[in-house]
């Protein structure tokens, strides 16, 4: 009886979740109400790193692969972005057929296709190796591409390219921050229920077990490395969509955005998360990029502060912030 | 002919500051496993302390010890207190960690030195040129890292080779339990070791100031490439580790110094100069990617 009465009755957890999300969808106005309409800003970063790095956890906490190259697949997705605005604003088609565009569908589709495509030629070489391999090699690709950004003076090089002209997308008016921050929050919710669906079908399992033991996987007659590929091509698309959001919030690409430290930084987000979590790197993101936010309004030398707190995450939280909230409030 | 004999001793002398930084990372990853990102850290300390140490009292030998003991002791303390709790963590964790651990460097530079870069000048007995051949003079301070280099891989050949805590430390690359199990004060030798490797870091760190500039930062510049090496060279070999250096050095020196001729044969002269400064960078990753994919273990694998 009581059973049957509790299963009735939405989970605690489905409350909480409703409950983050209308605050999400409200938080513009709360922002608007509170006198800090730069808290919308924020927040939009938050949702944009939080999309980022839920897609690196697809490959590092369900897959198993440790990419430290991830920055790769963000940076490319900027670049897709700015690249087609610039061509757009000189008039002059890439490679003399493709039109530039700031038409935000087109531009999205171009990031997560090139990221997709990316990640497809770095996940087929690097996955022939594991362990500590595998994370230097993804830093060797990632790094490669920083550099040829870099050299790249037509697309600014070392300093990047402006992109002037904000992303049009139908029915929506993308200069109004608002909206902009509805749009990556959508996004993130979208992102968030496919990853949802996909760590549950047959394939997600099959890339646990690789993760887990892969020489299981290979008795049962499963071959892992389609599967991890397939996933840590997902994880790439799914990045570049984040790259390509952020240029659109920061209206700057440079090769900043491909630099080993992001990918780190998208690393420290999921681990202070909670690794293998769905909302882990949504938490995590938040964190970070809160963190840095209100030390470094507080103090210049806020990283001597931030240092620290990550080490005794580290030390005295294991599991990153899902586990702690678990420890707190016990299912 | 005089050209490329300088731009290969310059090569050997980038080698051989990559080795003094890739053998302590690789005897602390293959001995204990941790991936410390914060050994650029190291580097930084010593070179800062050196060079502080120089400007006030103008001694090189000074600041040569400086540098050594600030390294050096700031590495045991980091050990005792942060990475002896991550050796049975993940890497996840280490890379967390260690990455705290830059930040907190790093700001902690910053406040104490503050941002302008320091000027280290090179001491008076090293300034000059050596002729090597004639009419090809070399800086006898880059002579003097080489040789430095070189006397520092043949002091560990024979620290590891040839005594009792090197066996011990080549034993526990190959099996840490079994070492412990043996009875081995396995904690203290993990403190030397890191003591060790932080202190080669502080001379590569206080070699380089009067070549770079002492700043916040430059540990991780040249922290990737300590990995590039670590990698090619095989992880936990010193021998690999002499080697990947000396072939990273010579890759890098070498496309930097020829590719910029090259490429301005096909194309303009500024875009083929930013085309070939990229490329070169390039160079040492896409060595370390198809050193990775040839052999996965490095080219001198330290326990196969």
């Amino acid at each position: 009886m009581r059973n049957r009465l509790r299963s009735r009755l939405p989970s605690r957890d489905a409350v909480a979740l409703t409950l983050l999300l209308a605050l999400a969808i409200a938080l513009p106005w709360l922002a608007e109400a509170a006198g800090n309409p730069a808290g919308i800003a924020l927040a939009t970063r938050i949702a944009i790193y939080a999309l980022a790095a839920s897609a690196l956890n697809l490959a590092l906490g369900q897959g198993g692969m440790v990419s430290f190259g991830h920055a790769a697949f963000f940076g490319l997705g900027g670049y897709a972005v700015g690249i087609l605005y610039a061509h757009w604003s000189w008039q002059e088609p890439l490679l003399g057929i493709l039109p530039g565009t700031v038409s935000l569908p087109l531009t999205l589709l171009a990031a997560v296709g090139l990221g997709g495509l990316a990640a497809a030629a770095i996940g087929a070489l690097s996955l022939r190796t594991s362990g500590v391999q595998f994370i230097m090699i993804t830093l060797a690709f990632a790094q490669m591409l920083f550099f040829l950004f870099v050299s790249l003076k037509a697309y600014g090089g070392d300093d990047g390219l402006s992109v002037r002209r904000q992303g049009e997308f139908p029915g929506l008016s993308l200069r109004d921050p608002a909206q902009l921050y509805w749009l990556c929050l959508g996004l993130l919710v979208g992102w968030l229920a496919l990853l949802r669906r996909v760590t549950r079908s047959r394939f997600g399992q099959v890339l646990a077990g690789a993760r887990q033991n892969e020489r299981r996987l290979r008795a049962l007659g499963l071959t892992p490395y389609p599967y991890k590929l397939a996933g840590f091509i997902l994880s790439g698309m799914g990045t570049a969509l984040a790259g390509a959001l952020m240029v659109n919030q920061a209206r700057f690409v440079s090769p900043d955005m491909l630099h080993w430290t992001k990918s780190g930084e998208l690393m420290i987000m999921v681990i202070l998360g909670g690794v293998g979590t769905l909302l882990g790197p949504v938490f995590g993101a938040a964190a970070l990029v809160g963190l840095e936010s209100i030390l470094s309004a507080w103090t210049e030398n806020w990283q001597i502060i931030l240092g620290p707190i990550l080490l005794l995450v580290v030390l005295f939280g294991r599991g990153g912030l899902m586990a702690l909230l678990r420890r707190v409030l016990p299912a | 002919m005089g050209l490329l004999l300088e731009q290969l001793l310059n090569g050997l002398q980038l080698g051989v500051m990559l080795f003094l930084l890739a053998a302590g990372l690789t005897l602390v990853f293959g001995i204990m496993g941790v991936i410390n990102l914060a050994h650029g850290s190291l580097y930084m300390v010593g070179a800062f302390a050196s060079a502080w140490v120089a400007t006030k009292t103008g001694s090189a030998l000074a600041a040569l010890a400086a540098g050594l003991a600030a390294a050096a002791l700031t590495g045991m303390a980091v050990e005792l207190l942060v990475l002896r709790r991550l050796y049975a963590r993940d890497h996840l964790d280490q890379v967390l960690a260690t990455f705290g651990l830059i930040l907190f460097f790093n700001q902690g530079m910053v406040l104490l030195f503050g941002r302008q870069p320091l000027f280290v000048e090179i001491p008076a007995a090293l300034r000059g040129a050596v002729e090597l051949a004639p009419g090809l003079p070399y800086p006898a301070y880059r002579l003097a890292i080489i040789a430095v280099g070189l006397l520092v891989a043949a002091g560990l050949y024979l620290l590891i080779q040839r005594t009792r805590t090197g066996m011990l430390v080549r034993a526990g690359a190959t099996h840490r339990e079994m070492v412990r199990a043996l009875g081995v004060d396995i904690r203290l030798l993990y403190t030397l070791v890191f003591g060790l490797g932080a202190l080669l870091a502080g001379l590569a760190g206080l070699m380089a100031g009067p070549i770079f500039s002492v700043q916040v930062g430059m540990g991780e510049q040249i922290l990737i490439m300590t990995f590039v090496v670590v990698v090619i060279g095989g992880i936990g070999s010193v021998r690999g580790a002499l080697a990947g250096a000396v072939l990273v050095g010579l890759v890098d020196t070498l496309l930097r110094a020829y590719l910029p001729a090259a490429l301005r044969g096909v194309m303009q002269g500024p875009d083929a100069d930013a085309l070939a400064a990229g490329l070169a960078s390039m160079g040492v990753y896409l060595l370390m990617a198809v050193v990775l994919l040839l052999r996965p273990r490095g080219l001198f694998p330290a326990h196969a």
